[in-house]
């Protein structure tokens, strides 16, 4: 299925959640945060949340600022 | 004698926070903070890079050598910048956040009204919150009232490096409110941070006074020799100014 990451599309496998998505974009889940459709994903939720079809996916992490 | 800065309970030794944004390069910053003593440092909340192409802040700052302060910059309304600091506190640990609602792209002044609803969700999510603001007593007044941990005054647009513009509104700010008063954007040297300690503030924040200028590393130093003396010197007690001398020497012993 077709799902938007950061703005980009992507395809994942049917049965993905946020934890596999994290998995595959080699991303460790202890420096990002993620949102679904606008609203906050919590990190005990990463395995637990399914991904579905034209979902918009957040994923954010730290970046220098002032 | 000097008391350590206290915010929302928690105790830091060092007076002066800074940025991580805008260093040449992370060699630079990470001996730039270590030059600063600052135990507090800004980061911002972005997108993460998903072709990792780049390198990640957090591979040159340990998070438990420095307390990370997320901030909502570029955000222009309450709402995001709400969404911000929920996404920063599961990103990192703590929930101290740095409140922005940007008003305008040219001057990055606060938009206020949007200041004060977001830094009011905020507290009733259980938020320390730190707020940026204009050298508005009144409304730092209010952020008070609502809840926040520090009222954060700028002393001028921020990355302008103007200095303190209006002194004696950062005054009646110090006098307004029983929060720390944290001078932040717009502090562009040494003197200028040493002469918002002098009035009394609590601390400042700073990004580009440090990361814009041509040694980072040295201005770093600068900044914390100067935040330490303004300090000593408010706590000192200056000599009122007065129009005319008072000669130093004795008046009376002399041979000629």
């Amino acid at each position: 299925m077709e799902i938007v990451v950061n703005g980009e599309q992507r395809t994942v496998v049917e049965g993905a959640t946020i934890l596999s998505l994290l998995r595959d974009l080699s991303l460790p889940e202890t420096r990002v945060a993620v949102e679904r459709n606008r609203s906050l994903v919590r990190k005990a939720d990463f395995a637990g949340t399914g991904l579905s079809q034209d979902d918009r996916i957040e994923i954010v992490t730290f970046v220098g600022g002032g | 004698m000097e008391t350590p800065l206290s915010i929302a309970g928690k105790t830091f030794r060092s007076r002066l926070l800074v940025g991580t944004g805008k260093y040449p390069d992370y060699p630079t910053m990470v001996k730039a903070l270590e030059e600063s003593g600052a135990e507090i440092v800004t980061v911002a909340v972005r997108r993460v890079n998903l072709d990792r192409s780049r390198e990640s802040l957090l591979d040159h700052i340990d998070p438990k050598r420095y307390t990370l302060l997320p901030n909502t910059a570029a955000c222009f309304t309450a709402d995001d910048a709400v969404r911000t600091c929920l996404l920063a506190r599961e990103a990192g640990m703590s929930s101290m956040v740095k409140l922005e609602v940007i008003g305008d792209e040219k001057t990055l002044f606060p938009d206020t009204e949007g200041l004060l609803a977001a830094a009011r969700t905020l507290v009733k999510e259980g938020f320390v919150v730190l707020p940026y603001t204009n050298d508005d007593p009144i409304m730092a007044k209010k952020l008070e009232d609502a809840g926040c941990a520090a009222v954060m005054p700028l002393a001028a647009p921020i990355g302008s490096g103007l200095g303190i513009r209006n002194p004696f509104n950062i005054r009646i700010i110090i006098e307004s409110v029983k929060v720390p008063v944290i001078v932040d954007a717009g502090v562009g040297t040494a003197s200028d941070a040493a002469v918002a300690m002098e009035l009394g503030c609590d601390g400042v924040l700073m990004n580009t006074g440090i990361a814009g200028a041509k040694d980072p590393v040295l201005m770093a130093g600068a900044m914390r020799e100067a935040i330490s003396a303004g300090r000593k010197a408010f706590l000192a007690g200056r000599i009122p100014k007065k129009l005319y001398a008072t000669a130093s020497s004795p008046l009376d012993g002399t041979f000629f």
